[in-house]
């Protein structure tokens, strides 16, 4: 029973009997406090009408015998308690779901952006979403093939995987999750993205904009836009919304659907925003102790269900404060992910896009994703031989830093070399540059061929004579 | 109509009749937080049915009328003035026989056949799959019997016997026993001194089930994995933490324990961890073959799964259930390990909970009562003497999530306190490929010097000589790596670069360990005996030969290969291709000069 929409998604599934309410006892920061409701539930989604007019919404964090604390999602500014009405709509928020999304661009609310009508859907869905039974997963075992040397070769990215992005300030993480986002695919079964960025400045989201729009003009994208000047609580619902339309997508719709979510940290600051607020007891580095509960209720709706077409899968992008690993957000990411893949400055000071600290980045479950039978008989073995040589490479590299060049031996400089081909044969690659799997593996060759073949006992002897690896030293 | 699982049950062992119930209405809701005044009976722990939907939760606290409850679900949309119903029972697990080869919520509720998304407060029935059990008497109507002892078996319900006892606190005369034949898992198979007996019976999951006695006897488990077995060995009834970061291979040396080691039944508890990675073991479980009774592993398996982003206090729940399950198994005189992954995740359950309580924190944000409580968990391990007089044991083997890789950080710090192995699994050691990555200077066990007893008098009177060996020789190799990095290799004496070399040899050819190996995945007693054995003689013969006057360059640059290589060849019991190996090798150095 959807009633007529009165602005974007955000209407409620019933506004006939409800009482607005039209006393705020207290604002206070992001929250609101009202008094002397009843029948309010928990996680209630709530309408406010300023005396302009003006609509806002919010959530029931806590409600208190008569009194309801409400999160207002689109801040407090401007909101004076004695001309605020407001009307509990009876249920948690539910969004229209379906396939009328693709093609859309929306706020970090789910409202148009894009001149166009609000979103209908033939039906609704809860934002909170339900968890997936752990019997009914499928384990990850096809890729999402992004056209990115990097990833692709090493850290293969796996339908029904989650598999974050760390950066650091400074790094182009954003043109990267542009690049995926742009280019990706699922073995041409049908394939949309979802790319939810929040807190994001003008510039970038432009930026977002125009680097997808092929993909939204082709009906394989939607986009979710909450810029650093838009409220910050909504942040904590973007993401929420943006994997619910994703979850009709992929397993009603029968698409493999890639959810980029950009950047997570600004997610998690305005979790704590909220935490601090309602003076809750600060965990590490104040954020609230619910960070990893509240982290894994959005990264565990990856995956793939036995019995359902399609596929979730998950990209949370997020930089790490001050470079640091061990920060909440990236460690608390990182026990609940399948890997990482992680930007370093160093590689983005030697000029290479995109800057992929290769040995520091993973991707678990690379081994059921790729080689025979799902990318390239080869792949595995020559990812293994490609890490192996790197690791050596930076061995050699600091024995260089100490003894001197010319200290070297004749093998260990052709390692210098191999590194050197590694970032500038392999890695680098065009920002628009799309690769297949094919061109990215025979630059792989090409690059461990720099290599004697003495020093790649990894890869099987017929395919080192097939590509015409050199004997000596 | 939806249904609560844990409906009032008057089947439970221990307990007199319950409590009336009591009746309430919700005042307060705070995510998994409920106040709720009330009338009648409401005692601490008692669960409650939150709503219209009868959402499961427990009270965690009486004030003047009101109760503190916490939901074991999604809580959205439940408002005070909401009825609350007190069942007057704790939280219990359903204990029978179709427990094996299930897979469960931390609540116990079966997940199997269970739709796609877990939807709030649809629970299903009881965990018993199949309608009837065959019953086997192994007592008289008449018989005197106490509490423990058995009544009659469970015949044809997997690869272990199954016993039904004799309630705790119950005694008496066998009025009534049921013939041998086929019987719903609730229906009374025997009546003594008045009190009814099912094959599937309730056990309140934070109490532990009573013993006769607590043993120390030194057996050991077997798990397969030659760091372990070797260095770090754990008893039967034993406890152990396994501290490791992201990325050290915790969940597959988990893993592989689960698979090999030589327990009668395993008790996986995924406790807010990765769904994908819970997908994952709970098919290679149903794929793999017990090595033990050539049926599936996962017949005498039970798992229990609360994914990271199923309830949070339903994580909070499931150690104690899995504990719970241990229990039960063990006292029918069975060996059984409980493998929580993780205890973090438990941890902050509890944390989570105790801030929205308004505790006052102590370290980090935990509540004061964190060492108490993970204290207590441990405590539910241990080789016992059962009522009945049989002998059985739960081992308890937790992982730690220590955030950022801190080891000092309370979870950890305090769980080595209280457990009796630490297997610290650390980074730089996965960072070089060397799994499993136990770090021989981090870990410790405890039991060793009772093991190494209880080996003596049995089947191995020189393990310990040899676990000190190999201790000795990598701490040695540890603390003279650190002199090399400084100096060089070329400015030690021969002597000390043999221990450098020895280390090598011992780490490469005897800790490694491939859980991928089709032969080495598992490594029986002999096995890695042998290979300790044969390495050591290598390193004994290699300081032999730098005593002779052979320059240490020349030794250092054999080819240690075909001995290093032995663990891929022999199979996984195959002590001979070892020692030939070891043999071969000792030959050829002897021709060195």
């Amino acid at each position: 029973m959807n009633s007529t929409p009165k602005e974007g998604v955000v209407n409620s599934t019933s506004d006939w009997g409800r009482v607005e309410y039209t006393s705020v006892r207290e604002l206070r920061g992001p929250l609101a406090v009202i008094d002397q409701v009843s029948g309010v539930g928990w996680d209630e989604f709530v309408q406010f009408t300023l005396g302009s007019g003006e609509q806002r919404h919010g959530l029931v964090l806590e409600v208190d015998r008569g009194t309801a604390v409400v999160q207002v999602l689109q801040d407090t500014a401007g909101m004076d308690p004695a001309r605020i009405r407001t009307l509990f709509t009876g249920s948690p928020l539910r969004i229209p779901v379906g396939p009328s999304w693709l093609g859309r661009v929306c706020n970090g609310r789910g409202e148009p952006l894009d001149g166009g009508p609000p979103v209908f859907g033939a039906g609704t869905s809860a934002v909170g979403g339900n968890p997936i039974n752990p019997v009914r997963r499928v384990p990850p075992a096809d890729p999402v093939l992004t056209g990115v040397s990097a990833v692709d070769a090493l850290t293969t990215l796996v339908r029904g995987q989650k598999l974050p992005v760390f950066s650091a300030a400074g790094l182009p993480h954003l043109e990267l999750a542009a690049q995926i986002a742009a280019q990706s695919t699922a073995g041409g079964e049908p394939f949309c993205v979802v790319f939810a960025a929040m807190g994001v400045t003008h510039a970038d989201a432009n930026f977002v904009r125009d680097a997808l729009e092929e993909r939204s003009a082709a009906g394989e994208l939607v986009l979710f836009l909450n810029t650093a000047d838009d409220p910050v609580i909504e942040r904590i619902l973007t993401p929420r919304i943006a994997l619910t339309v994703a979850e009709e997508l992929a397993f009603t719709g029968g698409r493999h659907v890639l959810v980029v979510m950009t950047d997570m940290t600004s997610y998690a600051e305005a979790l704590r925003e909220v935490s601090a607020a309602r003076g809750e007891i600060p965990a590490r580095r104040a954020y609230p102790g619910y960070l990893y509960s509240d982290l894994a209720s959005l990264y565990e709706r990856c995956g793939r269900i036995e019995g359902l077409p399609g596929s979730v899968t998950v990209l949370p992008l997020l930089t790490m404060p001050a470079g640091d690993i061990t920060h909440p957000v990236p460690d608390l990411t990182g026990y609940i992910t399948e890997g990482q893949i992680v930007l370093s400055r160093e590689v983005h000071a030697k000029g290479v896009y995109p800057p992929v600290d290769a040995l520091s980045s993973l991707s678990r479950l690379m081994r059921k994703g790729a080689g025979p039978g799902r990318t390239r008989d080869d792949h595995l073995d020559v990812a293994a031989q490609l890490l192996a040589a790197l690791a050596r490479a930076r061995q050699i590299r600091e024995l260089a830093d100490l003894v001197g060049h010319s200290a070297l031996s004749p093998t260990d400089r052709r390692y210098l070399d191999f590194d050197e081909a590694f970032y500038h044969g392999l890695v680098d690659q065009r920002r628009d540059e799309l690769r297949t799997l094919e061109q990215t593996l025979e630059r792989s060759w090409q690059v461990l061929l720099t290599l004697p073949r003495s020093q790649l006992a990894m890869l099987p002897g017929d395919l080192l004579d097939a590509h015409g690896a050199a004997e000596g030293g | 109509m939806v249904t609560m699982t844990y409906a009032p049950d008057t089947r439970h062992e221990s307990r007199p009749a319950p409590e009336p119930e009591g009746m309430g209405r919700i005042l307060r809701v705070t995510g998994p937080l409920i106040e709720a005044e009330y009338t009648g009976g409401a005692a601490m722990y008692d669960l409650v049915e939150l709503g219209e939907p009868g959402l499961p939760g427990e009270v965690v606290a009486i004030r003047e009328g009101v109760v503190t409850v916490q939901a074991y679900e999604y809580t959205g949309g439940l408002a005070p003035g909401m009825p609350l119903r007190l069942l007057g029972e704790p939280l219990s697990a359903p204990l029978g026989p179709g427990l094996l080869g299930g897979i469960y919520d931390g609540l116990l509720r079966p997940l199997t056949g269970k739709g796609a998304w877990l939807v709030p407060g649809v629970a299903s029935g009881r965990a018993d799959e199949r309608p009837t059990w065959r019953f086997s008497p192994r007592v008289k109507v008449g018989a005197s019997v106490a509490e423990g002892d058995v009544l009659g078996e469970i015949r044809e319900a997997g690869p272990v016997p199954l016993l039904v006892l004799v309630p705790v606190g119950h005694a008496g005369r066998v009025e009534r026993i049921a013939e041998e034949g086929h019987q719903r898992a609730d229906a009374v198979v025997a009546t003594v001194a008045g009190t009814e007996v099912r094959m599937t019976t309730d056990w309140p999951v934070r109490t532990p089930r009573p013993v006769r006695e607590r043993l120390d006897t030194g057996a050991v488990l077997n798990t397969g994995q030659r760091a372990i077995d070797l260095l770090f060995p754990v008893a039967l009834g034993s406890t152990v933490a396994v501290p490791g970061g992201f990325g050290t291979g915790k969940t597959v040396l988990l893993q592989q324990i689960a698979k090999w080691c030589d327990a009668d039944v395993i008790v996986y508890v995924g406790c807010g961890e990765r769904g994908n990675e819970m997908a994952d073991v709970i098919d290679e479980f149903a794929a793999l073959k017990d090595p033990r009774t050539g049926g599936r592993l996962a017949d005498r398996t039970v798992i229990v799964a609360n994914t990271s982003n199923m309830p949070m206090m339903a994580r909070e729940a499931s150690i104690y259930t899995g504990a719970t399950v241990a229990e039960y198994f063990r006292d029918m005189g069975l060996d059984v390990v409980v493998i929580a992954d993780s205890t973090s995740r438990w941890a902050e359950a509890l944390r989570e909970f105790a801030s929205r309580t308004g505790a006052l924190p102590a370290e980090e944000g935990y509540p004061a009562g964190l060492a108490s409580a993970i204290a207590a968990f441990y405590e539910r391990a241990g080789a016992v003497t059962t009522l009945g007089g049989r002998r059985g044991s739960v081992t308890v083997i937790g992982a730690v999530s220590p955030p950022g890789g801190d080891m000092a950080e309370p979870v950890t710090a305090h769980t080595q306190r209280f457990v009796r192995c630490l297997w610290t699994l650390d980074r730089e050691l996965a960072y070089a490929r060397h799994y499993p990555a136990v770090s021989w200077a981090g870990s410790f066990s405890r039991d060793a010097e009772a093991i190494g007893k209880h080996h003596a008098a049995s089947d191995d009177p020189a393990w310990t000589a040899r676990r000190a060996r190999v201790a000795d020789l990598l701490a040695e190799a540890d603390r003279l790596a650190d002199l090399v990095d400084l100096v060089g290799i070329a400015a030690l004496p021969p002597q000390e670069r043999m221990s450098v070399l020895g280390g090598r040899i011992v780490r490469e050819g005897v800790l490694q360990q491939s859980a991928l190996s089709e032969r080495d995945a598992y490594s029986g007693s002999e096995k890695t005996a042998a290979l300790a054995e044969a390495l050591l003689a290598v390193v004994d013969r290699c300081r032999e030969l730098a005593d002779s006057g052979v320059p240490a360059t020349r030794i250092e640059e054999i080819d240690f290969g075909p001995v290093l290589r032995a663990r891929e060849e022999a199979g996984p019991h195959d002590a001979a291709t070892v020692q030939a190996l070891g043999a071969t090798m000792l030959a050829r150095l002897g021709e060195v000069s």
